[in-house]
């Protein structure tokens, strides 16, 4: 795992952290292990749809990632905004996309949070504050520091958090906007996901130096979390999410994890570009789920039972979503010249 | 897709091969690349695992990992070194994965690629090509879909080619990387796996010839592309109403052969453009233009055009289909032209 240097680049203090998570109610992060487990059952639904042929195109799976967008819109209201990428289940129910919709969305139907106009890589909803998934990688940068400058101009102490992996660290726009978001202190979070690999590249050998030492060089406020621990990733967002509520200016979060699957669901035969072992490394040992389910029974607020009927409710939750989706009807032809212009 | 009999024969000469499109293409890299060592392949995960539709499987292995080179996900950057290589001596060939990525180079491309040998009063040459895709109903929605090789074509300085079969994949794409200006060259990702007859020893397209892919007297299709297959099929379905239907491939809109597309409309006197670029503004208007201006008084009746539905492609299946020209609407379009709807 990289680390990074240099002064500016921080790790919340012990202190402050321990201070932030001991706030939180201990239900809370029952919770925040259903929302978790919700994202991890409702992709592997993704995956099976796909593999029946009842999903038009491909999917960008977010196993292994579930912490990350869950800790950082645990932080966040429901006003605030965030902006997604190809990879973009996670964060859509992470901040609030109810399953059905989504599922919807997913094959095209109109019932879907876009009318089935977007699909996967597209899933917007402005009632949760999200401002949409992206198939552009990076194409999202302006878009969420906008809405953080936006948000600054209109007095509404909301703040945006934009989340992208480590391969838009190649866009350009990228710096452009993490620029402009230090100069005038915008409320944005930069959330980079660090899963170490662009598509079937490595990150070291499409990233120079340091991750965290380019927002650093803006003078952005620089934290480097285990994106595995839903509770780190939580206590830093916080902490990011107050500094820029209260005009503190942006946070650039890199979070270290893994996606388990492919690059996309047809990624299957993986070994050109990373091992078995490896990916066996990260699902037996650094599983998101187990690390926030061994500390809530080691921490007693959660017996065996009640991982058993939290997992039959998302199930449930998740089976019925996907068949309100597959019984839904398509749109109307007549739709397709609908919402060119406003 | 299967491969019409009437498109692209090649030379009767010689040993001819079924390959696919994809493997046209990675013959041609190939085999410019060997002949010449200033030729090298940039893009995103073009190395080892050979882009996302495989195109360049095998080529890192004889190349190596100099010049098949993995690059960060950086559109502009790798166009902008690629065109400053190409103006000192070497000959990339940028592998843009999506048609709809061209945006994020466009400055480069446009601005910078195109102009550069105009501009210095012809002392700099850029021998580039770029290299990506275009085409709708894979059900990968507005940011993956898109064909926009009108926008390139609209930029002087600028070659662009959009071959519709193997055989001339491999001879245009070798043309383009002899050739000493910019080439952007388009590729149908969902004809990659569509195969036909590719001869077995070296030969080369020339950039600015169009092919009459299908001899006809009744009316002229001009398409290009994966329309090209699309007239194809609907010039058969005519063909049994007792309209023939001549298909006119220009195979690059930058040179175009207008010569070629006013005689066959002059010919049969009645015509329509097909693309999968947006209609509005497109490749078709040009070319209706074109034959407009150049066989008015043969004409019987006005030219039409047929391209993409102005709308973002959408990415449910059941509005998809509705942008896009299909048998079935190019040949109602070609009845109502001869007065037969
Ligand atoms: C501008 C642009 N270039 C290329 C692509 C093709 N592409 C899709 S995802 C991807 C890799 C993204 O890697 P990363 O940003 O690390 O996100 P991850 O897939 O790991 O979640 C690429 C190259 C794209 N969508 N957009």
């Amino acid at each position: 795992m990289a680390k990074a240097r240099g002064s500016r680049v921080q790790r919340p203090t012990p202190a402050r952290e321990h201070e932030v998570l001991a706030s939180v109610p201990r239900d809370q992060w029952l919770a925040v292990y259903t929302q978790m487990l919700t994202i991890r059952v409702f992709e592997e639904h993704v995956h099976d749809l796909w593999r029946r042929g009842k999903m038009p195109g491909l999917a960008h799976l977010y196993i292994g990632q579930e912490a990350v967008a869950v800790g950082v819109c645990q932080a966040l209201r429901p006003d605030d905004y965030i902006t997604s990428t190809h990879r973009g289940h996670g964060h859509c129910l992470a901040k609030g996309a109810a399953a059905d919709r989504m599922f919807a969305e997913l094959l095209g139907k109109a019932a879907g949070y876009c009318r089935g106009k977007g699909g996967s890589m597209h899933i917007a909803d402005p009632e949760t504050g999200n401002l949409g998934a992206n198939a552009i990688v990076a194409g999202s940068a302006g878009i969420a520091t906008g809405a953080a400058l936006s948000a600054k101009m209109r007095g509404s102490a909301q703040v945006a958090a934009c989340f992208f992996g480590e391969g838009a660290l190649g866009q350009g726009v990228l710096y452009e906007a993490m620029n402009m978001a230090a100069l005038w202190k915008l409320p944005v979070i930069y959330v980079c996901e660090n899963n170490l690999y662009n598509e079937y590249t490595h990150y070291a050998e499409t990233t120079a130096g340091e991750m965290a030492a380019r927002s650093a060089a803006f003078a952005i406020s620089t934290t480097e979390v285990d994106g595995q621990d839903v509770r780190a990733v939580y206590a830093a967002a916080h902490a990011a999410v107050q500094r820029a509520r209260q005009g503190g200016g942006p946070t650039f979060l890199l979070c270290h994890t893994y996606r388990f699957h492919g690059h996309h669901v047809g990624d299957v035969d993986r070994s050109y570009y990373r091992s078995k072992e490896e990916e066996q490394q990260w699902r037996s040992g650094r599983d998101p789920l187990r690390i926030l389910a061994d500390w809530l029974r080691a921490q007693g607020t959660a017996q065996p039972d009640d991982f058993e009927r939290i997992e039959r409710s998302v199930r449930a939750l998740v089976e019925a979503a996907v068949q309100f989706a597959l019984s839904a009807p398509y749109p109307e032809a007549s739709e397709v010249h609908q919402d060119v212009y406003a | 897709m299967s491969m019409p009999e009437t498109a692209a024969t090649p030379p009767a000469t010689g040993a001819v091969r079924e390959i696919t499109f994809g493997q046209a293409i990675r013959e041609a890299l190939a085999e410019e690349m060997r002949r010449d060592p200033r030729v090298f392949i940039i893009g995103e995960d073009v190395a080892e695992a050979g882009t996302p539709f495989k195109v360049l499987s095998g080529l890192v292995e004889e190349f190596g990992r100099e010049r098949v080179i993995d690059s960060p996900i950086s559109e502009a950057g790798i166009t902008g070194l690629a065109t400053g290589a190409a103006m000192t001596g070497m000959r990339p060939v940028v592998d843009i994965m999506f048609g709809d990525f061209l945006t994020l180079a466009m400055d480069q491309i446009a601005n910078q690629a195109a102009k550069v040998h105009y501009m210095s009063g012809g002392k700099l040459k850029v021998p580039l090509v770029v290299r990506t895709t275009l085409g709708a109903t894979r059900r990968s929605a507005a940011q993956h879909s898109q064909s926009l090789h009108a926008w390139v074509s609209h930029v002087p300085g600028l070659k662009v080619a959009l071959p519709s079969t193997p055989y001339d994949a491999k001879g245009l794409l070798k043309s383009a990387i002899r050739d000493d200006s910019p080439v952007v060259f388009f590729e149908d990702k969902m004809m990659y796996t569509m195969r036909g007859g590719v001869p077995a020893e070296e030969y080369t397209i020339p950039l600015g010839v169009a092919e009459v892919k299908r001899p006809g007297g009744d009316i002229t299709i001009v398409a290009t592309s994966s329309m090209v297959h699309v007239a194809l099929a609907a010039a058969e379905a005519l063909a049994a109403e007792g309209i023939s239907a001549e298909v006119v491939d220009p195979r690059t809109t930058m040179p175009l052969d207008t010569e070629t597309i006013i005689e066959s409309a002059r010919k049969t006197g009645r015509a329509m453009v097909v693309d999968e670029g947006y209609e509005r503004y497109g490749v078709t208007a040009e070319i209706a233009a074109v034959i407009a201006e150049g066989a008015f008084q043969y004409l019987d009746a006005p030219v039409r055009r047929l391209g993409a539905m102005h709308v973002p492609i959408p990415f449910s299946p059941v509005l998809e289909d509705l942008t896009v020209p299909t048998p079935e609407t190019v040949a109602a379009t070609a009845r109502a032209l001869c007065g037969r709807a």
